[in-house]
């Protein structure tokens, strides 16, 4: 029996995922590494050798030893732990940022997309305006007017983030409102909403979900950036942004694994997520590739 | 008029709408200040009718928009308001902290397009060589580096180990004196006065935070440049330069890098986003005395018409910086030539 076209069509995208993984490893490197941070964010707490919060002062400043991997700070604190442990903070800060931005962004970027039209002029005004600020400084606007709070964090990243999300979903659902297989769905009875929400918005994913995956590393990137400068997270929670801002007034003394090994994973995560969203483009996308 | 002043024109209405959106935005964040302004203002020993009296001053009584229009009026006067901490107009504080961001951005702006655009070019032209692994992999690391870790990194290499920088505390070592302000650029003005001692503490200072600055702008430019490069020089114009018999020199030089910079000063735009953010963060690091570090400061004591009012100066710099860019693509653009 010859397989359905279903059958191969699938085996078809397999194939080319293997394809794409084999021609390029370092797009497999991303990939373990992703999986390594998920599974580092949801057992951190329990990953951890000592209590991230717990203080020992006799052991304080230690250099990176076999007790301690990544030596401890100021407080005797295990650095080593508080960088596992807070791994589910940032992740957490990041992923709902842009979450909320991705579906506040694809609708309104779906809508102007698909009818244009004032819609399209209003929000298309909106978009500019958020782009027209520094966006980090932006956000740092925003966390100073809504209060100092780990949400506003969470709601300043995602603004931020916004733009990116409406112009993508914009763009592809524009090249396809008047595609065959839309004309169809809408002469087969279906209501606009029904079109742009079951048959244009599936198909314009794939290049969405790229944009998801190079926005994560940019998002985590601006939460620490902001947590840096002393917005959000507070002291003594552990997030990396706070622990590279609290270990830098220790490097011009030369204990430099205060700040290094929270910057080190903190570039780990930005560098996992930038990879994976080549390796999605490159899979999802080959035209885009560069 | 010329087709070209007409376009000139065309962009510097169109930052317009650019300046209002920036205008209310600012305003709405202003009116956002968590809790009341008034009692705020008021400090914590207001009485209820104090902080009444001075919510009328304030003229947080009146209806949303004639209080916009008194904040557009008060912006027009040069007027941010007072730093709660100080009790120094905002404006001033910000304009005498001006040059010292100018002069770190402009130099690592600087420092970052003399590495990246040969980069990237180099890249296109010998594409799949090393170079060209070189420039990816410098790319790909590029974007993944938080700016505040690079600088940390730098200081700890240079200054603590090597011991090549001076400490990352300021603009100028103690042992200068300032230099008298003319541009307000340490460098340009010590050397204005022939002080060349001076000068070189200053480059000295300057040139950790300005490469830290740089290799965060470097990427997307590099990244951007090769593209575009790319795009060129795989182009039918450059087919048909190479088969009139021009030499290789010309037909990269001449032709096809003048058209790859149209993209690459288009995406001057967002590296600037990215860089006057970027710039709070490296200020914070080597204690830089620019409006980054003064709005980290203000932030820390909850000085909120401090940080709006730096919000807001940074919003509009920004926009005048992407007028200016557009006019630049403008002028440059071959197509728009006149005559």
């Amino acid at each position: 029996m010859s397989p359905t076209p279903i059958d191969s069509r699938q085996r078809g995208f397999l194939d080319h995922v293997v394809y794409v993984l084999g021609e390029n490893p370092i797009t497999a490197i991303a990939f373990a590494l992703f999986a390594l941070i998920v599974c580092v964010a949801l057992f951190g707490p329990a990953l951890a050798p000592y209590d991230p919060m717990e203080s020992n002062a006799a052991r304080a400043l230690e250099p990176p030893s076999a007790d301690h991997w990544f030596g401890t700070d100021n407080l005797g604190r295990d650095v080593f732990s508080r960088v596992l442990v807070a791994t589910r903070l940032d992740l957490m800060i990041s992923v709902a940022a842009v979450a909320l931005s991705f579906v506040i962004g694809a609708a309104i970027g779906s809508a102007a997309g698909y009818w244009g039209g004032w819609i399209d002029a209003v929000t298309g005004r909106f978009v500019d305006t958020i782009m027209a600020f520094p966006l980090f400084v932006l956000a740092m606007g925003i966390v100073a007017a809504m209060g100092n709070t780990v949400e506003n964090i969470i709601y300043a990243t995602a603004i931020i983030n916004l733009p990116f999300y409406a112009r993508v979903a914009r763009a592809e659902v524009r090249i396809r409102r008047d595609a065959g297989f839309a004309q169809a769905a809408r002469l087969s009875g279906n209501t606009d909403l029904q079109v742009l929400a079951f048959h244009i918005f599936p198909n314009a994913l794939p290049p969405m979900m790229v944009q998801i995956s190079l926005n994560m590393g940019w998002a985590i990137l601006n939460a620490a950036g902001l947590s840096f400068i002393g917005l959000g997270v507070r002291p003594p929670t552990a997030e990396w942004g706070i622990m590279v801002a609290e270990g830098a007034n220790f490097v011009v003394s030369g204990e430099w694994w205060l700040a290094f090994f929270p910057g080190l994973a903190l570039m780990c995560a930005v560098f996992a997520f930038n990879l994976l969203g080549d390796g999605l483009r490159d899979i999802f996308d080959p035209r885009q590739r560069t | 008029m010329g087709p070209r002043t007409k376009l000139v024109l065309h962009r510097t209405l169109q930052a317009i709408p650019a300046l209002v959106g920036v205008v209310v935005v600012s305003f709405i964040l202003t009116r956002m200040l968590p809790g009341d302004p008034a009692a705020y203002f008021a400090g914590p020993a207001a009485t209820e009718a104090s902080i009444a009296e001075i919510r009328d001053a304030m003229g947080l009584n009146d209806p949303l928009p004639i209080q916009f229009l008194n904040y557009v009026r008060d912006l027009l006067g040069g007027d941010l308001g007072n730093s709660l901490s100080t009790g120094q107009p905002v404006v001033e504080e910000l304009a005498r902290r001006l040059p010292a961001s100018l002069e770190l951005t402009l130099t690592a702006l600087i420092l970052s397009c003399v590495i990246a655009l040969p980069l990237g070019v180099a890249a296109a032209v010998h594409q799949g060589r090393w170079i060209d692994h070189a420039c990816r992999s410098l790319v790909t690391a590029g974007v993944s580096l938080p700016t505040f870790f690079t600088g940390i990194v730098l200081v700890y290499v240079f200054y603590y180990l090597l011991g090549w920088a001076p400490s990352p505390l300021g603009r100028l070592d103690f042992v200068y004196l300032s230099p008298p302000e003319v541009t307000g650029f340490y460098v340009i003005d010590a050397l204005l006065i022939g002080d060349v001692e001076t000068a070189m503490g200053a480059v000295r200072q300057l040139i950790l935070p300005a490469s830290t600055l740089a290799l965060f702008t470097l990427a997307p430019l590099a990244r951007m440049a090769r593209a575009a490069m790319l795009q060129a020089l795989s182009s039918d114009y450059i087919r048909t330069a190479r088969a009139a018999g021009l030499g290789e020199g010309q037909v990269v030089f001449g032709y096809a890098f003048q058209n790859a910079m149209l993209p690459v000063i288009t995406t001057l735009g967002m590296v600037f986003s990215f860089m006057l953010g970027a710039n709070v963060l490296v200020e914070k690091v080597f204690s830089w005395p620019g409006i980054g570090s003064y709005a980290v400061e203000a932030l820390v004591v909850s000085d909120y018409a401090a940080v709006q009012g730096f919000v807001l100066a940074m919003a509009i710099l920004f926009v005048l910086l992407n007028l200016t860019i557009d006019i630049i693509y403008t002028l440059v653009d071959p197509r728009t030539r006149e005559g």
